[in-house]
């Protein structure tokens, strides 16, 4: 094994996505992750100064449309699918969290 | 081919009164009921719905009305496209009973074309995967043999046609999702040209790659069901402003004249049994009156990391939505980061997270120019050489999967081993190509083999003719 990431820089990279995972699940991945960034290395020698990074099959284009009212979700049953709805709004805990 | 009814013939018959789509369905669901729990192939079926829509589309054939090219047709959709009021799940328990408040276009048109829906079919959670052992709902079986896995992520709807629960299905390919599960459930399926299908209701996993496809019993299902779902949507940003593609027509064509590409530096990996197949498929294509022409790929064995660097960094930031807030479960919290977090620990699947975590890591400050970078530079590498090579071929034939087939658990211990199933569909994606899986014989333990046909952008005509001739010679 290469080493080239530490259970450090995944326990970083899961909060950086917001996932809560164990101190044995951050070894499990930092081992997987590393195997995986191992056989990568395939494309580290390649001389690729001069080629254009390709993003999309194809060159896209902004897409819009005429500023006029047409119809559109539900509001009702797009609140009705959330874990928690408020009046006509989605509830969420506070972001500096709430006393018990 | 099977011994089931095809969407054609089905729809020739309920169209003409000759059948009735009540009888078609029901002869369908029946055979949901004797072996769907062996081979789980759907996460929901909806049998009243199809029943009711099928009851429909009789009445209106009495009063003399066309209710179009899918008259009856029994069809089942990946879980991962919405339906309106019907759980869509993406096989993850962060969606679990989520119903969404609209319809993906593709099932608009679906309806619209005379269809019956007949449940969601089974996937890798959020199509991340190649044998639909990740589903958080447990494993799809191939139905030919229940000891092996279907393929992935769209077994289930691979199973579901092979199985003869619904005629045609539809599922998304971002890496090889329909072909390498065709191909291992020894139907046809094809991934179209990037932006010929909407995806307004395909839940994203990787934006530049997803597409919609079919699934079907015959090469001419195949191209029909295209025909239905192909078209401009303005609900689609990346949708191709151009009217859908006339296919069925070209079928029968053959292949005189056409220039058929052997890949010279295909990448090694693939069984003796698979290889022999596509060699005997390239027998056939010349038999039929083809000429074979050597092409070179130089940098399709750089295509896996290219893609398993840019896919887990568009999903990392697609899979961001799922936060407990709009939809979907949430794990209580007394603060909003607590909440996020706990959430998406609980509601994800391993696979999910070492993708997420993946991706989050190619794209962060630091490793994005070594790997992100990197990678979109080798897929700018592999789009060149496909277009070399298409000056010489107007088609390319390479195996679909490197084997046929597999066991349970075969490659569930490595990530990577399971990543290398998808060595010979991957590049497809990346430049944004059609491609195709038609069955052409078997391999080992008697299981089907699939003969992939690649094509240039919008060259879906090219590679149907193909497949028609690989087809009646199989």
């Amino acid at each position: 094994m290469s080493e080239r990431l530490s259970a450090a820089d995944v326990a970083k990279v899961a909060r950086m996505a917001r996932l809560n995972i164990s101190a044995a699940d951050v070894e499990r991945y930092t081992q997987q992750l590393d195997g995986m960034l191992d056989h990568f290395a395939d494309i580290d020698n390649l001389q690729l100064a001069d080629v254009q990074p390709m993003t999309q099959p194809f060159t896209l284009v902004n897409v819009l449309r005429a500023d006029v009212e047409q119809p559109c979700l539900d509001r009702e049953e797009v609140l009705g699918a959330a874990p928690a709805a408020e009046q006509g709004r989605f509830r969420v805990p506070p972001s500096g969290g709430e006393d018990e | 081919m099977s011994n089931f009814s095809t969407a054609t013939s089905i729809a020739h018959n309920v169209a003409s009164g000759a059948r009735s789509a009540a009888s078609v369905v029901e002869e369908h669901l029946q055979r949901i009921g004797q072996r769907e729990e062996e081979v789980h192939a759907f996460n929901l079926v909806t049998s009243a719905e199809a029943r009711k829509r099928a009851a429909d589309i009789d009445a209106r054939i009495a009063r003399g009305e066309n209710v179009g090219p899918l008259a009856g047709v029994p069809i089942a959709l990946k879980d991962n496209m919405c339906t309106r009021g019907v759980p869509t799940t993406c096989s993850s328990k962060i969606l679990e009973g989520w119903k969404p408040p609209y319809n993906a276009t593709v099932v608009d048109k679906l309806f619209a074309a005379g269809a019956v829906f007949v449940g969601k079919t089974n996937l890798d959670e959020f199509a991340m995967g190649s044998s639909t052992e990740n589903s958080a709902f447990g494993p799809t079986r191939n139905p030919l043999d229940t000891s092996r896995v279907p393929g992935g992520s769209s077994g289930g709807s691979a199973a579901a046609v092979a199985a003869g629960f619904a005629a045609v299905s539809l599922g998304s390919d971002t890496g090889g999702s329909i072909r390498q599960p065709a191909a291992l459930c020894g139907v046809v399926g094809v991934k179209p040209t990037y932006g010929l299908v909407s995806r307004y209701g395909l839940v994203a996993f990787a934006s530049s790659l997803d597409q919609i496809g079919p699934f079907s019993h015959s090469v001419a299902d195949a191209a029909l069901l295209t025909e239905v779902i192909a078209g401009h949507d303005p609900m689609d940003s990346t949708s191709i402003p151009k009217p859908a593609p006339s296919l069925v027509s070209v079928l029968g064509r053959g292949v005189e004249g056409m220039r058929i590409g052997r890949v010279a530096d295909l990448p090694e990996g693939a069984d003796a049994d698979v290889l022999a197949r596509l060699d005997a498929a390239f027998v056939a294509l010349e038999k039929a009156g083809a000429t074979i022409v050597d092409v070179k790929l130089p940098s399709l064995s750089y295509a896996l990391t290219a893609y398993y660097l840019i896919a887990p960094a568009e999903a990392s930031s697609n899979l961001a939505r799922y936060d407990g807030v709009r939809y979907g479960n949430r794990v209580a919290a007394n603060d909003m980061n607590n909440m996020y977090a706990d959430t998406r620990a609980a509601g994800f699947g391993d696979e999910v997270k070492r993708r997420i975590m993946l991706g989050t890591y190619a794209l962060s400050a630091g490793y994005y120019d070594a790997y992100y970078g990197k990678a979109l530079k080798v897929r700018r590498l592999i789009s060149n050489d496909f277009a070399a090579a298409y000056a010489n071929a107007d088609v390319i034939l390479t195996p679909t999967s490197p084997t046929v087939a597999f066991p349970f658990g075969a490659k569930t211990d490595d990530p990577l081993t399971m990543y290398l199933c998808d060595i010979f569909t991957i590049p497809t994606n990346l430049a944004g190509h059609p491609a195709m899986s038609v069955p052409f014989g078997t391999g080992q333990a008697n299981m089907p083999v699939g003969v992939q046909i690649l094509a240039p952008t919008l060259g879906e005509e090219a590679m149907f003719k193909v497949a028609a001739v690989l087809e009646s010679a199989a």
